[in-house]
């Protein structure tokens, strides 16, 4: 499949009855958890300020060349900590995120390699870019 | 004709950035895109003959215009000129977004008044997700975009965003402040992101074609049901940065409760994501 005309629906699946309680989430220790999903809250954001904050900076080409000339050392000028300056150092796509970096952060360094979001996703799901795309193009994962 | 401003239309569509890109570099015929473009036509046919005389864009950045250190929850853009800017790879060559300071200001105290504190953005360069929306409107800009632009900001990357029923809300008390502008000026809204997608985890790749279609048409007959879906439910049905559906009820709520549905569209995938569009007319009465 790969993409449907409108007008579409002609069965609805049902809502969940979650109307006059928006706030509502079925936390585990006050955290949001899906199976399989990173969820990007503010424990995982403080984490990973340091590592997010170089991430940002590869905005610039010049701040690109300087890190690509000495990447430990443009970590330790952004202070990142230990785990985190090896994860970028071994491009360890999963750790950078477990790490508390944003998918959207991290993306940065992944384009300066020359890396897309389906390589990424590869990564992340155990496949090749390849398979990952094909996946994809046959109407995404169910999961 | 009473002399405020009026809605004329509301437009939802994906941000995705390969949509910008397959547009930059040519490949909108390419058999994997071809779908997704010829699905604009219409809506694009039918937006040239209805430009408005201002156009708000609800969008969110991805650490482009804005870094981790200040997320605000909502913000408004009040410049007179937004730079494109650059993400890592050049800027697009667009063109830059002109604003429209003075409605920008007239929307934040009627809002704020409302209870909504906007965060004010003087300066703000804009990244893809307000430039591929004004793509999808317009995919020969030539030198200028149809219209100024007043930019409304939403935090959809860092849990906890705003909820849907907040979004509603924001978008209802943004209609009434729109309506309270006292100039004869035509407004079109641009609500944007989504549809689901997960770019993250062992769940990367996550498109689910049923919440989609039933969004795609609640968006239109019964937003209020949308507003009633929590975050979890959100992030769990349409994925992680699929919760970006959000940013369509802050345009929806800005329209009557009646609208007429010009065209829509669902494709799969555009990269790593579900992409909708679907263009509605607000003015009462009035002919698609």
């Amino acid at each position: 499949m790969t993409a449907t005309a409108t007008p579409i629906p002609t069965t609805i699946p049902p809502l969940t009855p979650t109307e006059g309680t928006p706030m509502s989430t079925n936390e585990t220790g006050g955290r949001l958890t899906v199976p399989g999903t990173p969820i990007f809250d503010g424990q995982t954001s403080r984490r990973g300020l340091r590592l997010n904050k170089m991430l940002m900076s590869f905005r610039s080409a010049d701040n690109r060349e300087r890190f690509s000339a000495d990447e430990a050392g443009y970590c330790a000028e952004f202070g990142l900590a230990p785990e985190q300056t090896q994860a970028v150092l071994d491009r360890d796509w999963t750790a950078m995120i477990d790490l508390g970096g944003s998918i959207f952060y991290v993306y940065k360094l992944a384009m300066m390699d020359g890396r897309s979001m389906q390589y990424l996703g590869g990564v992340f799901t155990g496949m090749t870019e390849e398979e990952f795309a094909a996946e994809l193009k046959s109407g995404g994962r169910r999961g | 004709m009473v002399d405020v401003a009026e809605v004329i239309w509301g437009l939802a569509t994906s941000h995705v950035p390969s949509i910008g890109a397959a547009m930059d570099r040519g490949k909108t015929e390419a058999p994997h895109w071809k779908d997704l473009f010829d699905g604009y036509a219409p809506a694009r046919a039918w937006l040239a003959e209805h430009r408005p005389d201002v156009a708000i864009v609800v969008y969110n950045d991805h650490a482009n215009g804005l870094d981790l250190d200040i997320v605000p929850t909502f913000g408004i853009g009040t410049a007179d000129r937004y730079d494109v800017a650059d993400e890592g790879y050049g800027p697009r060559q667009v063109p830059d977004v002109v604003g429209h300071p003075d409605l920008s200001l007239h929307l934040l105290e009627s809002l704020v008044d409302e209870g909504f504190d906007l965060t004010v953005f003087q300066e703000l360069e804009v990244d893809h997700g307000l430039t591929v929306p004004l793509s999808v409107w317009t995919p020969d800009p030539g030198d200028a975009w149809p219209c100024p632009v007043v930019p409304i900001l939403v935090n959809v990357i860092q849990y906890p965003q705003p909820t849907a029923a907040r979004c509603y809300a924001l978008g209802q008390a943004l209609g009434r402040a729109i309506a309270g502008y006292p100039e004869d000026i035509t407004v079109g809204i641009l609500g944007t992101g989504g549809m689901s997608h997960q770019l993250a985890g062992a769940r990367a790749g996550f498109i689910n074609p049923e919440f989609d279609r039933m969004w795609l048409e609640k968006i239109q007959t019964d937003p209020a049901a949308l507003a009633g879906l929590s975050r979890e439910e959100l992030i769990r049905q349409a994925g992680s940065e699929g919760i970006e559906l959000i940013m369509w009820l802050i345009m929806r709520g800005a329209m009557h409760d009646e609208v007429a549905r010009i065209h829509s569209h669902y494709f799969v995938p555009a990269s790593n994501t579900a992409a909708g569009v679907a263009l509605f007319d607000n003015r009462q009465g009035a002919p698609a």
